[in-house]
């Protein structure tokens, strides 16, 4: 069982190699909207992405007014 | 300016344009949104209207310039793959924005009536899709939502890229879906499913769709296209009359049910709640303004 720290570490990962993104630069508290400066269909991506690498599904309305990488990671916690 | 009249929801163009007469020749045709070329025995139909294929008036032309030439392509293919060139998906669905604008410009009842008149358009074009005699295969990447979804739904199998989403945001708007979607989804997966995207607005994945009973295939990222054609290799190498027999027996059409949401769309559609949801959708600049 993952702690929400991993949880976190994993999505902070993804999302760095995924955006290309340095990923010294994110942060758990971090408004990925701005952080990386993507838009509702890459955030959508980021999502699929998610799904697909901790295998659950994540429904939007779970995540909608989510918007940093630790609250997205308590809800994929709940999860697995 | 080509001196056509331009087409709104309240008078929408019909076939008869003059490039319709030569697209049912041509094995091979390049629109403002599509094109399609049949290749070795495959047609392939590509959706490219930036940013997403959202499905408009000019899509809608098309689309309908490609059904008006289908029964000459039928004869020489055994297969149609539906598939994007746009990076965003399949297609985000009925061009909202559009919707919104159109319906502005006209009183209620011309924009009901406007609505209607799209709706047994675009049904006309999905139900010949539907019913195609060859075998048709959607390559799904990225968004497929709303009436692209729909679109999707037409064909006989759906190959899905991994990242592909699938989606019915219309409750969010006070609408149900209008391009057949719900039949047809009906028609597919179990009722619960139906369900479960209709009444909560959710996006799954391909790969819960393939556990569904939605997806017949899950492709690695960029690569349904290329399992799509494959599949329709496939389907070449069987006798065509035994395999359109075998589609006509297995998938109706379902017609009734079809009418039905037609009817029901409408009736919402009516309701200023539903024209409040497009301009909130249409005036959004946030960093959502993809969902409604």
């Amino acid at each position: 069982m993952r702690t929400i720290d991993q949880t976190t570490d994993e999505i902070l990962n993804l999302a760095a190699t995924h955006f290309k993104f340095p990923r010294a630069n994110l942060q758990p508290a971090d408004d990925f909207y701005k952080k990386l400066g993507i838009d509702s269909l890459q955030a959508l991506e980021l999502l699929t992405r998610l799904e697909n690498h901790f295998g659950v599904e994540l429904p939007d309305y779970e995540v909608q007014g989510v918007s940093d990488f630790r609250t997205l990671a308590t809800r994929i916690q709940a999860r697995l | 300016m080509d001196g056509r009249k331009v087409p709104t929801l309240a008078e929408p163009a019909r076939m008869g344009h003059p490039a319709d007469a030569k697209a049912e020749r041509m094995d091979e045709f390049k629109g403002k949104t599509l094109s399609w070329r049949l290749e070795g025995g495959a047609v392939e139909l590509a959706l490219d209207r930036a940013p997403a294929n959202e499905i408009g008036l000019d899509l809608l032309e098309d689309l309908e310039r490609f059904v008006s030439s289908l029964p000459a392509l039928e004869s020489k293919a055994s297969a149609l793959i539906l598939y994007s060139k746009q990076q965003a998906g399949f297609s985000a669905g009925a061009d909202l924005r559009e919707l919104y604008e159109q319906a502005q410009k006209m009183d209620a009842p011309s924009a009901a009536k406007g609505v209607r008149e799209f709706l047994d358009r675009i049904h006309a074009v999905l139900n010949r899709l539907d019913t195609s005699p060859l075998t048709t295969i959607a390559a799904v990447h990225g968004v497929c939502f709303g009436g692209g979804f729909e679109l999707a739904l037409v064909c006989d199998l759906i190959v899905a890229d991994k990242m592909a989403r699938f989606c019915f945001p219309e409750l969010r708007l006070g609408l149900i879906p209008g391009f057949g979607g719900i039949p047809r989804l009906k028609r597919d997966v179990g009722n619960a499913v139906v369900r479960d995207l209709l009444l909560t607005g959710r996006s799954i994945n391909a790969t819960k769709g393939l556990s569904a009973g939605l997806v017949s295939q899950v492709a690695a990222e960029g690569e349904a296209l290329r399992l799509a054609r494959a599949t329709a290799a496939q389907t070449a190498k069987f006798d065509r009359t035994t395999a359109s027999a075998a589609k006509r027996f297995i998938k109706p059409l379902p017609a009734e049910e079809l009418r039905r949401e037609i009817d029901i769309f409408c009736e919402l559609f009516a309701r200023p709640a539903v024209m409040e949801g497009l301009r909130k959708f249409v005036e959004n600049a946030g960093p959502h303004p993809y969902l409604p």
